[in-house]
């Protein structure tokens, strides 16, 4: 069992738990991920890892809720246990001294490039990121942004803060005007397959990270693979970094779909019993 | 004097549910002998002077001896005799090949069917669950501590054997639940979990640790466990269950999965009570398996447990190559599972939106042998069909896991990612590391659970062996 220290609800849609998990939080690195199962009947989901804290034995995970799963765990409050916790999974990000760093995150990949961004700050890059929400009311982690950043744009759907629009607006707009080494951009796969079209053009390398549906995320079940240029890769021990050029976002779109069926009914059972 | 002309010539049937009936569950297909019945047969053994059986048995279990002891209706001594060997006789007379092994060697077997060794097994096995027979020897403290990482049959047997010789011993394993193939692969139908989970109990009660959750290369490095964690030595026991993919055209398209994630979603996940349990399994009405391993039998058979229309297996050789248990073969027939010899896969066909819409596959025909013998295969033109299913689960065997491999500094790996040990003693490349079970390549290469628990032993004896030097 492990203990969630903290939660913070960032909207109705969107909450954050700190859980204390000493082994996990002593030995993740940014980019990473867990696998949480939070009761006995519940799935194996894979989260990214959005801030971890070796000394205060804890790990955070910012969760979106899109199905039963997150919706039944956004239930759970402070001081409540979860069942298991394992990670971290996946490769850690490669952090080098490159240059300038351009981070994109929209929707729930918002909290997972903290992490990257914090790391590549560290090492000594530029930095600039691009984060998107819905709307103001929903607007989280401003400073910790801003503190790593040396340039910050934040976008809203509606234009209620920061400039109106998709993040791959000033995407577009930053790497035409300066000097870009790496874009790293995290979120929905629509937008992910989007940042990628707008580098393209450019040749700037582009990471994505992926998170497909995923079983036991230690690479035995395959639930996660994904055609990367050529190959076969597992997201959950090749990955969930990959090249953001030569992922197959379309097949991933629709494999994204598997169990949507099941998804709606889960969910129906779950509303109807609340 | 009992002969082989004096001896019931009649195998004793086990108990077992219909085949109409136990296609509609998952509970256990063989229920076993009853005493009676295993006296009767029991009473078919020879009891040779030169028993052939023993040397068929991969860890040399002293049949002849257990047998005896079970005409005398000591089934304890029976226990205690096996368990020399086999730490777990309630899963090995439940999952071993005894027609590839003991049972292939026994004498009454040239003339009649041979004496139903693995059921005897099980049946002395599961005595001892019943009755608690636990080792209650007194484990005298050696101070030494090990880790073994995963906790599947090598795993569970080395970790025994250790802590009965003394050794502070925490299992370390990534799934929540431990038990590897046992728990997460064989489904309820043919071992039951609770079989496992009790095996595991016992463990536990020797002192074993076990941590769940814990991915060693992740949460702690194999050099973590010895350097920062005092593990005076470590066993790898992590299987090798990354599944190998058809390689044709259609393999990503929805519908299309691997044999252990299927097993997984219903076995570990219990997707077949969807949604109580949260996971789903995501499978159509008209099924087809490619492959005819253990693991391919072992998902048609879930497969036709789940309110589907057709299971199909299909496989590029015929029943007399397949390598799954003969007695899983002829369990699926019963139950309706549909086998397609002779054919391959050529490609999974979709519609626009990406989902399985059928199989296409070709006919084969056997030619001269191989290099190992085996009857080589070829396609005859013209024979493509198409086959009407909605769901392909594949179970074409699977590879090594890479996550211990690339963590793991100075650990020797073989070019297919598997460790290679000591014949004698399992140890690895690296000085007070050990590797078993189906990771491991020595020159003793089988897969199987019986081959597993034998590695792990071996390993054991390996680590007690190098920490006496140690010091
Ligand atoms: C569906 C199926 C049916 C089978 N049927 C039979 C049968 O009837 N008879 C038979 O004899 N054999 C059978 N086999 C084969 C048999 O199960 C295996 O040979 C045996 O389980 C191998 O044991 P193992 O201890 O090497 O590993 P496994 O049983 O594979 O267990 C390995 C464990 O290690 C864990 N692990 C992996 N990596 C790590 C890590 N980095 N850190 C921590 N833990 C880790 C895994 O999660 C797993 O729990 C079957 C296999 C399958 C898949
Ligand atoms: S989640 Fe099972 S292999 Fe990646």
């Amino acid at each position: 069992m492990f203990k969630i220290i903290r939660k913070e609800i960032f909207s109705p849609v969107t909450y954050m738990w700190e859980i204390e998990v000493p082994d996990i939080a002593s030995s993740s690195k940014p980019g990473q991920f867990v696998i949480v199962h939070h009761n006995e009947k519940s799935e194996r989901v894979p989260l990214t890892i959005a801030d971890f804290d070796a000394e205060r034995g804890t790990i955070t995970l910012v969760i979106q809720v899109v199905g039963k799963t997150s919706k039944e765990m956004m239930s759970y409050e402070a001081g409540d246990s979860i069942l298991d916790v394992a990670g971290p999974l996946g490769e850690a990000s490669h952090i080098d001294k490159i240059g300038t760093v351009l981070f994109v995150g929209g929707g729930l990949g918002v909290a997972p490039i903290y992490p990257q961004l914090r790391a590549f700050k560290e090492k000594g890059n530029h930095t600039i990121s691009i984060v998107g929400f819905r709307s103001k009311e929903i607007v989280f982690w401003e400073e910790r942004f801003r503190y790593f950043s040396d340039e910050l744009i934040i976008t809203t759907d509606d234009g209620s803060y920061g400039e109106k629009g998709l993040v791959t607006e000033p995407l577009k707009r930053l790497i035409s005007h300066g000097v870009v080494n790496l874009v790293v951009a995290i979120g929905p796969l629509v937008m992910m397959r989007a940042c990628a079209e707008v580098t393209r053009p450019f040749g700037i390398k582009t990471i994505v990270s992926l998170n497909p549906i995923m079983v036991d995320g230690t690479g035995m079940c395959g639930s996660c693979r994904v055609s990367v240029g050529n190959e076969v890769k597992f997201a959950c021990i090749d990955g969930p970094d990959m090249d953001g050029h030569i992922v197959n976002f379309d097949e991933l779109l629709v494999r994204q779909k598997r169990f949507d069926k099941y998804e709606k009914i889960a969910l129906k059972r779950f509303e109807s019993s609340q | 004097m009992k002969n082989i002309n004096t001896i019931n010539p009649e195998r004793s049937p086990a108990g077992h549910q219909e085949p109409a009936i136990r296609r509609k569950n998952f509970l256990e297909v063989v229920t076993g002998y009853t005493d009676d019945v295993a006296l009767t047969e029991a009473d078919r053994c020879l009891q040779c002077k030169k028993p052939a059986c023993i040397t068929g048995c991969p860890v040399n279990i002293n049949i002849k001896g257990f047998i005896h002891e079970i005409t005398n209706q000591r089934y304890e001594n029976a226990y205690r005799i096996v368990t020399e060997a086999n730490l777990f006789p309630s899963i090995c007379g439940r999952v071993c090949p005894q027609e590839k092994q003991c049972e292939s060697k026994c004498v009454v077997g040239k003339k009649y069917a041979p004496v139903a060794i693995g059921t005897l097994e099980r049946f002395v096995g599961d005595l001892a669950q019943k009755n608690n027979w636990t080792d209650k020897s007194e484990i005298k403290r050696n101070g030494k501590r090990a880790a073994i990482i995963g906790s599947g049959p090598s795993g569970l047997a080395c970790a025994s054997d250790l802590a009965k010789a003394g050794f502070e011993v925490v299992i370390f394993e990534a799934l929540h639940l431990p038990g590897g193939v046992l728990m997460y692969g064989i489904p309820e139908f043919r071992l039951p979990k609770g079989i496992v989970s009790r095996e595991i109990e016992n463990l536990k009660n020797l002192g074993i640790k076990i941590e769940t959750n814990k991915i060693i290369g992740k949460t702690h490095t194999i050099e973590d466990l010895m350097h920062k964690h005092g593990f005076d030595a470590v066993f790898i026991g992590t299987g090798a269950g990354y599944p190998q993919s058809p390689g044709i055209k259609g393999e990503f398209l929805n519908g299309v999965m691997s044999a252990n994630e299927f097993l997984t979603r219903v076995n570990l996940m219990h997707g077949y009570d969807f949604p109580t349990h949260a996971t789903p399994v995501g499978i159509g009405h008209d099924i087809a398996v490619i492959g005819c391993g253990n693991t391919a039998m072992d998902a048609a058979r879930v497969a036709l447990r789940l309110n589907t229309k057709n299971v199909y297996i299909v496989y590029r050789r015929t029943v007399n190559e397949s390598p799954a248990r003969k007695e899983e073969i002829k369990h699926a027939m019963e139950e309706g599972v549909q086998f397609i010899w002779l054919t391959a896969p050529v490609e999974i066909l979709g519609t626009t939106d990406g989902w399985i819409k059928g199989m296409r596959c070709i006919k084969l025909q056997q030619g001269e042998p191989d290099s190992k013998g085996r009857l080589t295969v070829s396609p005859i033109l013209g024979t493509e069909f198409t086959l009407d299913v909605d769901t392909v689960i594949y179970a074409l065997g699977t590879m090594a896991n890479p996550i211990i491999g690339k963590t793991t500094a100075h650990l020797k790996l073989d070019k297919n990612g598997y460790i290679p040990v000591d014949d004698e003693t399992q140890m690895t490349s690296i000085p007070g590391v050990f590797a078993g079970g189906d990771i491991s390549k020595s020159s003793w290469t089988f897969t199987t659970v019986i081959h597993a628990m034998g590695k792990g032993r071996r390993a054991a004896k390996g680590m007690i062996d190098f920490v006496s030097h140690k010091s």
